[in-house]
């Protein structure tokens, strides 16, 4: 039925535009020399440069790249142990669940918990708690992912490490970890990204100040002041960073290193 | 057995909850033997071997390595290695990363290490192989990746689980042969579990039939096959003919047969049974005086290639008589379905049963 297959490819072409065309707008205009959304006036890369010259951005960009890499470790380190342990214990849907909510929890919900957490404990407010809530939601993903490497893992390859000789903790970084490594650097991947582009649990748990202010929170402040081109091109290079990692770590999720 | 066993088993039970997987087993591997532990699937032989190997600790009863008493010593702490049926290879290293892997735990200097690995991959045919990872490799060079992988540590005993149970028939069968040859060429003490009885007859110098936990009878496989203890042990090793009865002065009497001579003899009056290897069976037309005989009719003859099986419905008898004849024989051709006949053996040929 080559008509139905050609409708069938229309509509796809359909949903990546509906998809995809507002994006690349706005990659179109953060190299617009005008700076304004309606007309095109020649193509320039001074937004990019305005930017970068501004040290409040650069400030939040930092303080955005060391909340993704330090929830990321935690949350890797946590979540592959936590993979590992649940995978060897026998199935329960409850506790299934309960590793699974993270991930379901509306933002908000836990971005308010946490908050009223953080008071309750008397916790100070800053880069530390934004890294911790972001370690919370990041454990689930990590874990989750690491867990799908795991439902095929033979187990007799970790029993013929000991019986060689190795012991328990030789076996895990020669045998296990390379095994399921793939499953984890991707997991730390999909966490290092959910980490950057992160608002609302950032915007409650940040302290005040620009001090803990990050990226996202930055966009959210300039953009009450209307859409300007110096937003589209933070957003462009926001954007690509994201993609090329999900790529990524798609990429290597699919690298399989089977234990058959 | 007269020299001090390798390792020992001494009263060894194994409870999985309310499951006794391995019930007050006691076993004694000799030196160099190659020793097999056969039974059906659940029988413990599989517990029993990851106990030896150091991966289960027993409930009761202690395990003997040379002498001394091992059973709380972890398994990367004992001199035996595990064969594992999945062959368990690491799919991230190369056949010699694999091989090497047992070596560098044992904290060897890098060069003999490297000899060693080199000399046992020599020995089982790897060393073109050395730089592939297991993934592309056919089963049957896997099988000897793992192999090698266990036997480089030189342990003192190799434990082999189910080693042939991956490969097809006609590589298995090969393999069996295979197998012996390298022990003998090793000298080590292998022990095989295996759920295939033809398969542990043709390697194992002894072996121990295991049911629901325990050991039902141990020996070389010519004992078990000639003189099994009981039922199950004939039944479950090769193919056997049961002539059910009571015990009586001079053998079993029968209600359909009479009195059956038997060489073995019993309390009289207890229910028994003779049993007769389908090859111990001759079929005639009268029943010669000096032999035991039951008349029944050809119910099916199976055509093997080199051998008959004929199947004898005999009265008394649920399940037909099965007589074995070779194909060569000039009297296998002369039998025909529903020809009326009578199923013969010498008295010896039989084995009283009582259990």
């Amino acid at each position: 039925m080559p008509d139905a297959s050609r409708w069938l490819r229309a509509h796809l072409w359909l949903v990546y535009a509906f998809l995809y065309l507002p994006i690349l707008v706005l990659m179109g205009l953060s190299f617009n020399r005008g700076g304004m959304p309606t007309a095109w006036t020649g193509f320039s890369t001074a937004w990019y440069g305005k930017l970068i010259a501004s040290p409040q951005i650069v400030s939040s960009a930092v303080n955005t790249l060391i909340v993704a890499a330090v929830s990321t470790a935690i949350a890797t380190a946590l979540g592959t142990l936590l993979a590992l342990g649940v995978e060897r214990r026998r199935q329960s849907n409850a506790l299934d669940a309960l590793l699974f909510a993270p991930m379901i929890i509306p933002d908000i919900v836990l971005a308010i918990s946490l908050l009223s957490f953080y008071t309750l404990l008397g916790f100070s407010l800053g880069l530390h708690s934004i890294i911790l809530s972001h370690v919370v939601f990041n454990i689930a993903f990590v874990c989750a992912i690491v867990r799908t490497r795991l439902k095929h893992f033979d187990y007799s390859v970790v029993e013929a490490s000991i019986d060689l000789g190795a012991s328990e903790f030789t076996t895990f970084r020669r045998v296990t970890l390379p095994m399921i490594w793939p499953g984890v650097l991707a997991g730390a991947m999909l966490a290092f990204t959910l980490s950057v582009d992160e608002f609302i649990i950032a915007f409650f748990t940040a302290g005040p100040g620009e001090s803990s202010t990050t990226l996202p929170m930055r966009i959210y402040a300039m953009i009450r002041f209307g859409v300007t081109p110096e937003i589209n091109a933070m957003a462009t290079i926001v954007m690509l960073f994201s993609f090329t990692l999900v790529l990524a770590s798609q990429r290597i999720g699919k690298g399989v290193v089977t234990g058959s | 057995m007269s020299a001090a066993p390798v390792m020992a088993l001494e009263r060894v039970t194994r409870r999985f909850g309310r499951v006794t997987a391995v019930d007050g087993v006691s076993l004694e591997l000799a030196e160099g033997e190659f020793f097999a532990l056969l039974g059906p699937s659940g029988c413990g032989k599989t517990t029993l071997l990851r106990i030896l190997a150091g991966f289960e600790a027993p409930d009761e009863g202690r395990v003997m390595l040379d002498g001394k008493d091992i059973t709380g010593l972890r398994a990367n702490r004992r001199p035996v290695n595990l064969m594992f049926q999945s062959y368990a290879l690491f799919p991230h290293m190369t056949v010699w990363g694999n091989v090497a892997y047992g070596l560098e735990m044992e904290g060897l200097p890098r060069a003999e290490i490297a000899r060693r690995t080199g000399e046992i991959l020599e020995l089982a045919e790897l060393s073109d192989l050395a730089g592939r990872k297991p993934d592309q490799l056919s089963g049957g060079q896997r099988q000897r990746v793992a192999l090698a992988r266990a036997l480089v540590k030189r342990p003192r005993v190799l434990l082999l689980d189910e080693p042939l149970a991956a490969l097809d028939k006609k590589l298995r069968e090969q393999m069996q042969l295979e197998l012996k040859r390298l022990q003998h060429e090793v000298g080590l003490t292998f022990v095989v579990v295996t759920h295939d009885q033809e398969e542990a007859l043709v390697m194992a110098d002894r072996l121990a039939l295991m049911d629901a936990g325990r050991v039902v009878q141990t020996g070389g496989p010519r004992d078990l096959y000639e003189n099994p203890a009981s039922r199950f042990v004939a039944g479950f090793i090769g193919v056997s003919n049961f002539f059910e009865g009571t015990t009586a002065a001079g053998g079993l009497a029968t209600e359909a047969h009479g009195l059956l001579r038997s060489a073995g003899e019993g309390a009289p009056g207890r229910p028994a049974a003779i049993m007769v290897r389908p090859e111990r069976i001759v079929l005639a037309a009268e029943k010669p005086a000096d032999h035991n005989g039951a008349l029944g009719e050809i119910a099916d003859i199976a055509y093997h290639g080199n051998d008959l099986n004929l199947h004898v419905a005999v009265a008394g008898s649920e399940r037909a008589v099965i007589a074995r004849v070779g194909a060569a024989d000039e009297t296998a051709s002369r039998w025909r379905p529903g020809q009326r006949v009578w199923c013969c053996w010498r008295p010896e040929h039989g084995r009283l049963l009582t259990e």
